[in-house]
């Protein structure tokens, strides 16, 4: 894990070119296969993928479960499968790094569901037991952070996009 | 589509209180996961914010608590919460009085 450097450059032809490690990698294919089979299992870490539209009309609530709940677990198992499959990838499209961005919200999601996260977690205490899955959340959220950096310079059409 | 409709409808007797439709409103609330630039981009592209109105609607949500971020028919808010909701986002929807 290297914490001082992008992870995402651009290259000439306009794709992002994830700079990760072999170990890097090969979490970032094993963690959406292991959230996938929580959120078969109704897992609790899952509760915030699915929040309540209606918190105060039980019917109305569940019309809307009803409704959209099967598409919203479809959505989020798409965004899971996209980073998988590309987390060996040598380069990424836009609608790729998208799909990254969504598969890392997942992720991130659940893991700081069980692990309780809150906003003013700055740093990280090692005698703290939940210590190394906060390094893998702190990971994933610098992660996060960058790829949203960088869709957010291609939907302003700033320097950052070679193509304009 | 053709509608054949009679040219004069009686109205109900004391049909004054056909009161505009109210809109829902579709509230973000503030939660310790989701990062602030996720947040503003997020609304950018899903509502197609400015990037200051999508920062200054993220701001209401980590300093208040949480922001009304659309509104409208019951429909266009449920579509809001649920593209919100796959976006990650603790969406809920209100119809005030």
């Amino acid at each position: 894990m290297n914490l001082g450097r992008r992870h995402f450059s651009r290259d000439r032809q306009g794709r992002y070119r994830p700079e990760l490690s072999g170990q890097e990698r090969t979490l970032l294919a094993a963690l959406p296969t292991q959230a996938m089979e929580l959120m078969e299992q109704k897992d609790a870490s899952t509760r915030r993928l699915f929040p309540t539209a209606y918190p105060d009309d039980a019917q109305a609530e569940e019309e809307y479960r009803t409704l959209m709940g099967d598409s919203l677990v479809a959505h989020h198992r798409r965004a899971l499968e996209t980073l998988a499959e590309g987390a060996s990838a040598q380069a990424l499209s836009l609608e790729e790094l998208e799909g990254w961005m969504g598969g890392l919200e997942v992720l991130r999601l659940m893991l700081g569901t069980r692990l309780e996260v809150r906003e003013d977690m700055e740093w990280i205490d090692p005698d703290d037991p939940r210590a190394p899955e906060l390094a893998v959340y702190a990971w994933l959220s610098l992660l996060q952070e960058e790829v949203t950096e960088a869709l957010a310079d291609a939907l302003a059409g700033t320097p950052g996009d070679p193509d304009r | 589509m053709t509608i054949t409709a009679p040219l004069e409808v009686d109205l109900p007797a004391g049909g004054q209180d056909v009161t505009p439709d109210r809109p829902w409103i579709v509230v973000v609330w503030n939660d310790p996961v989701n990062l602030m630039s996720y947040v503003t981009f997020v609304f950018q592209k899903l509502f197609g914010y400015s990037r200051d109105k999508a920062t200054r609607l993220m701001l209401d949500v980590h300093h208040k608590g949480k922001a009304a971020v659309s509104s409208g028919p019951r429909e266009r808010a449920e579509l809001d919460v649920a593209r919100l909701h796959e976006h990650g986002l603790w969406a809920t929807m209100e119809h005030p009085a």
